[in-house]
């Protein structure tokens, strides 16, 4: 395989390797790291590519079991990261600033989610994959994928609502 | 959109019973500016997903640089390996020939003191010659 072929495969994927990584790693830098290595593992790989009937899959399986190695990792050698690092969020609302700190909320309480939550919340909020892709990819059946999204959205609600009424940021 | 519609959505949505295209439409809903008073405490939920998937991965690809280097590193290798087999030999055979050339010195040396020697002999040799002319010629 040729490297621009490589590429043609996985530049549509690489970004979201990268949000996927950032979910559960949470920092920016690490994340991009966790990125960097998956590609360079799957360019090691690429003789094999072929036989992988869905590369993205692939991808994205790999990046997740990354990212859960450096979690655990992380929580053995007991390091924690402080990180201040906030997506641009690009809502051209006239509350924008309001709305810029409630979206920095939500970000917030989808860190504070159970791993699983928050990988199947990515997936199909932000990835917008059906419940049998996330169930490939994370080894569960469509119906738990299902009600650990439904756990997870209801969950972000409460905690959404909460600060909601509270009224402050 | 009708309101009650946009409601049924989202109660479908919290029990993750919703199609992709129904959470589409509600991403699109709070996108809008008139969300009813009551369903805004969901918009940034929403917000929030449709700003993520905005974000993009802005490392480099890290394929090329470390392809090349082991590409170039063996292309070198082999070039090295070529110089030092050719120069080395030039260097061997230069040495080989002055090896020689010392080996024939020495032993053309040695050829010219043995020489030396036999041209002394003969010296003595002239000598008794020219003492026997003398006697003879007393005669």
């Amino acid at each position: 395989m040729k490297q621009s072929e490589f590429l043609n495969l996985v530049m549509p994927v690489k970004d979201k390797l990268y949000r996927l990584a950032k979910r559960l790693l949470v920092s920016a830098e690490e994340a991009e790291d966790a990125t960097q290595e998956i590609l360079m593992k799957l360019w090691d790989r690429k003789q094999h590519i072929g036989n992988y009937h869905n590369i993205e899959a692939f991808a994205m399986t790999m990046t997740k079991n990354f990212c859960l190695d450096r979690l655990k990792s992380r929580q053995s050698s007991n390091l924690k990261l402080v990180h201040s690092n906030y997506a641009d969020e690009s809502a051209s609302l006239q509350r924008e600033v309001e709305i810029k700190d409630s979206l920095g909320w939500v970000e917030k309480i989808m860190e504070e989610l159970p791993e699983q939550q928050k990988m199947v919340l990515q997936l199909r909020d932000v990835e917008e994959y059906d419940f049998e892709e996330i169930g490939e990819l994370l080894n569960m059946n469509p119906g738990t994928v299902r009600v650990t999204l439904s756990r997870a959205r209801k969950t972000v609600r409460e905690k959404l609502i909460e600060k909601h009424s509270y009224g402050i940021g | 959109m009708e309101l009650d519609k946009i409601e049924k959505m989202l109660e479908k949505y919290f029990e993750a019973t919703s199609s992709v295209a129904e959470e589409q439409a509600l991403r699109e809903y709070f996108a809008r500016q008139e969300v009813a008073p009551h369903l805004q405490q969901y918009g940034p939920m929403f917000g929030y997903f449709s700003a993520a998937k905005n974000e993009r991965f802005t490392g480099e690809v890290p394929l090329k640089t470390r392809k090349n280097y082991t590409k170039w590193l063996s292309v070198a290798a082999v070039a090295v390996l070529v110089f030092g087999i050719y120069f080395g030999k030039q260097y061997q055979e230069q040495q080989q020939a002055q090896y020689a050339y010392h080996q024939t010195k020495e032993a053309l040396r040695l050829l010219a003191v043995n020489l030396d020697r036999g041209t002394e002999k003969v010296a003595y040799l002239n000598e008794f010659e020219t003492t026997k002319q003398k006697i003879y010629n007393n005669d």
